[in-house]
């Protein structure tokens, strides 16, 4: 029984260390306040605990939220994913459910509950002070087999899918890479620095405010829907002036 | 000389080349050649004209691309670019695309051109198939329009091989991949041709030779060909009043095929122009340089080579397995067997419905897709499998657009690739020989004019009408292939083949809709005369 117990509290100190050690280079000091965690707390309790638990501790149907920080919150709560509207592969983007000090106040009390990733500060999401060359060879390598190279979106296995990037906003993209939401992996400071990460929303706003030099872009899906406009449009129009060009012969 | 000589300029320039060159036989040969007119015979000009289109906006691209792979750092206008590492073929295409003057518009045109051509060829393809135009004399030029089908798809891939962009380099790996599969010889083949490891420094100029020179020559000797063969055959026509095995009823080329197809080419080339000038094809700037490690989501081919790339994303992993150490891939190298199974079937059909039915003779007139039953559900069959691979290769945008599992498609393609070409062939056939009585019943009966008349004793009738000649000539006059039961060869043996070919023979074709005879037809009016007395001549039941 000894053995047990001293095995047990040897792995909680080395994971509880490791966990220490890899978080503490985003985790920030606290600033919010103690009321706005008292409030969290309350939103918490009517909007997501019936899933994450009275005290974010998890259940069978969703995941614990200590140490998640408060980006994964932000970002979640943020795009309107969560809460979740319904059951599937993946939460989709809706409407957000919460305002913007109602999503602070979650994002602090979840914060409160454990160290993790904090929201990013402002310097690192200047698009204009990122370089868009650096940031599209990074998405090439670690985005675009999910997003596609424009960050158009893509389909992942069983229904689950990378979502077009175009209209998200810089926090929510440096979120994204921070937390690793849904299906997308975890891209930490020690993988994509700060820096990198500014690079690729550098990347990411350039071509989707970019205007498109060759015209429309047709979803910017590649060969699939060009084929399909030669076939519906190209095409039915050759077969309209056939058709045009002998009932005049008549 | 005993004629009078010419005194007008023109008169003198005639005179001058007909004494050289006596162009009056081409004119009078060709220029009086009758070609019927109809909205599915321009489909062959539409790939013909495109391809003039390609070659001429392609003759520009030549001028100003590097077909090297030296690597240098992008410099131009394109900032998400700027100072990446790329090579001198993709330098050279963001320079048409970005700095020559009306680069980009042409670059844009030769895609969509290529795109449209391989698309015209396809329809005029299946016109010509479910029409019966490929039968004799014409089966060797239907040869030559797959051997077409091919070398399009062929100079469509080494072109979109070219810009050494991403999306081309992800499509090279995957023929990489193919040839690599190939059992003993793979390797070797797959070393010789990219000069080392893939991707070497050598393709883009190896593919760009193949681009500019192999693959257009062999087309233009093709298309020579495939025209020749059209004037020297005569062109085939549509059942109708007038039309026989022996004429062809239509227009001469001089003037007026010639100035309707002058004006059909400026059509094609202005929607060509149009359709470039305001959508985008294949951004080259947003795929980034080849490099062999990434590959983003929704690389597909272009169209036509989209079956290919569908068979290999639905094929299952296990089909790899090693006999003696040694790998079988037949996961990879199946697509290969697919693609030869395909064009071999559409080499050999002309001959085999010869075989199959028995019939030497010459066709003419082409057949209207119901009154083949077998020919248009084997067509179909064939539009089904071949659709179902296509489609399968972008079942991830599929599976996006309508929130679908990507395995679920995965499987329903798989399903689809043995069960679709069943269920098309019997819905199809089905279909025609329910089109077919429908025609039958119209022809014996007459058309239903939805005006109801009521007799003196109270009963109502709908009034038929019977149809004007030509009408009745396009639905009666028809041969509807039939069962050929095994027969004899001149030694009065019956052999096995023959006893096979009968097999299918019952099989393709028990179940048919006899044309209706001029004896039943004969019937018909008299049955009405005689049961509806004098005033009522037109009336059915």
């Amino acid at each position: 029984m000894a053995l047990v117990v001293l095995l047990l509290v040897g792995l909680l100190l080395t994971g509880g260390a490791y966990a220490l050690f890899t978080q503490t280079s985003s985790a920030k000091a606290d600033t919010a306040s103690s009321s706005d965690i008292e409030e969290g707390k309350k939103l918490f309790a009517a909007n997501c605990a019936t899933c994450h638990g009275l005290n974010a501790e998890g259940s069978k149907a969703g995941p614990g939220l200590i140490g998640v920080g408060a980006a994964a919150v932000d970002f979640q709560v943020g795009t309107g994913r969560m809460p979740l509207q319904a059951n599937g592969p993946q939460a989709r983007v809706k409407e957000p459910q919460f305002d913007d000090e109602q999503t602070a106040q979650l994002a602090a009390y979840v914060a409160s509950l454990g160290p993790g990733p904090s929201i990013p500060e402002e310097e690192y999401l200047d698009a204009s002070k990122g370089d868009p060359a650096a940031g599209g060879g990074l998405f090439r390598t670690n985005c675009a087999m999910c997003h596609n190279v424009v960050g158009a979106g893509g389909a992942l296995t069983r229904g689950k899918y990378a979502p077009n990037l175009s209209e998200v906003s810089e926090k929510h993209l440096y979120e994204a890479m921070q937390t690793g939401p849904q299906n997308m992996p975890i891209f930490n400071d020690a993988n994509l620095t700060p820096d990198d990460k500014r690079d690729v929303i550098a990347y990411v706003r350039e071509v989707s405010e970019n205007p498109s030099p060759g015209g429309f872009k047709l979803g910017s899906l590649g060969p699939v829907a060009e084929g399909l406009f030669i076939w519906f449009f190209g095409l039915a129009a050759v077969i309209g002036m056939t058709v045009w060009l002998s009932s005049r012969s008549k | 000389m005993s004629t009078t000589q010419p005194t007008t300029a023109i008169g003198k320039a005639a005179h001058f080349t007909e004494t050289r060159v006596g162009a009056s036989v081409l004119v009078r040969e060709f220029g009086r050649k009758i070609f019927p007119s109809h909205w599915s015979f321009m489909l062959g000009e539409v790939a013909l004209y495109s391809f003039v289109i390609v070659i001429l906006s392609g003759t520009f691209l030549t001028f100003f691309f590097h077909p090297a792979m030296g690597e240098l750092h992008y410099e131009g206008p394109w900032a998400p670019l700027r100072g990446v590492e790329i090579s001198e073929a993709y330098n050279s295409t963001l320079a048409i695309s970005f700095e020559i003057r009306g680069g980009l518009f042409i670059r844009q045109m030769h895609h969509w051109g290529a795109l449209l051509f391989v698309a015209a060829l396809s329809i005029h393809m299946l016109r010509v198939f479910f029409t019966g135009a490929f039968r004799r004399p014409r089966e060797l030029n239907w040869v030559v329009g797959v051997l077409l089908v091919i070398m399009g798809m062929a100079a469509g891939f080494t072109g979109y091989s070219l810009p050494d962009d991403l999306l081309s380099g992800n499509g090279l790996r995957i023929i990489d991949g193919i040839i690599k599969s190939l059992p003993l010889v793979g390797t070797y083949i797959s070393y010789f041709l990219f000069g080392g490891e893939f991707p070497g420094i050598d393709i883009v100029s190896r593919l760009y030779t193949l681009h500019i020179m192999i693959v257009p020559a062999l087309l233009i000797a093709l298309i020579g060909i495939h025209l020749v063969f059209v004037v020297v055959h005569k062109h085939t026509q549509y059942p109708g009043a007038g039309n026989t095995e022996k004429n062809v009823v239509g227009e001469p080329v001089l003037p007026t095929f010639a100035a309707k197809g002058g004006g059909f080419f400026f059509l094609i080339f202005g929607l060509i122009s149009l359709i470039s000038a305001l959508f985008t094809i294949n951004p080259i700037w947003n795929y980034g340089p080849y490099d062999p490690s990434p590959v983003s989501a929704g690389t597909q081919p272009d169209w036509y080579i989209g079956w290919a790339d569908g068979f290999l994303r639905i094929v299952p992993g296990w089909l790899e397995f090693y006999i003696a150490g040694w790998p079988i891939s037949l996961n990879i190298n199946s697509a290969v067997l697919v693609m030869g199974g395909v064009f071999g079937a559409m080499f050999i059909y002309p001959f085999f419905e010869s075989w199959l039915l028995k019939d030497k003779r010459e066709h003419h007139i082409l057949d209207r897709p119901r009154n083949n039953p077998t020919r248009t559900a084997i067509g179909v069959a064939g539009i089904i499998f071949y659709c179902n691979m296509w489609a399968a290769a972008s079942g991830d945008i599929i599976a996006v657009f309508f929130q679908m599992s990507l395995n679920d498609m995965i499987y329903i393609f798989r399903i689809l690739f043995f069960v679709g070409p069943v269920i098309g062939y019997i819905i199809t056939k089905r279909m025609c020989i329910a089109l077919q009585r429908k025609d039958r019943e119209i022809a014996l009966h007459g058309r239903e004019t939805a005006n109801i008349i009521r007799l003196p004793h109270g009963e109502f009738l709908e009034r038929h009408e019977a149809l004007p000649p030509h009408k009745l000539w396009k639905l009666t006059a028809f041969e509807s292939p039939s069962y050929i039961p095994a027969e004899p060869n001149a030694e009065g043996k019956i052999t096995g083949l023959e006893k096979f070919r009968a097999r299918l023979s019952r099989f393709f074709f028990e179940d048919r809709v006899a044309p209706v005879t001029k004896q039943e037809l004969e019937a018909s009016h008299h049955d009405h005369d005689s049961v509806e007395g004098d005033d009522h001549k037109q009336i059915g039941h």
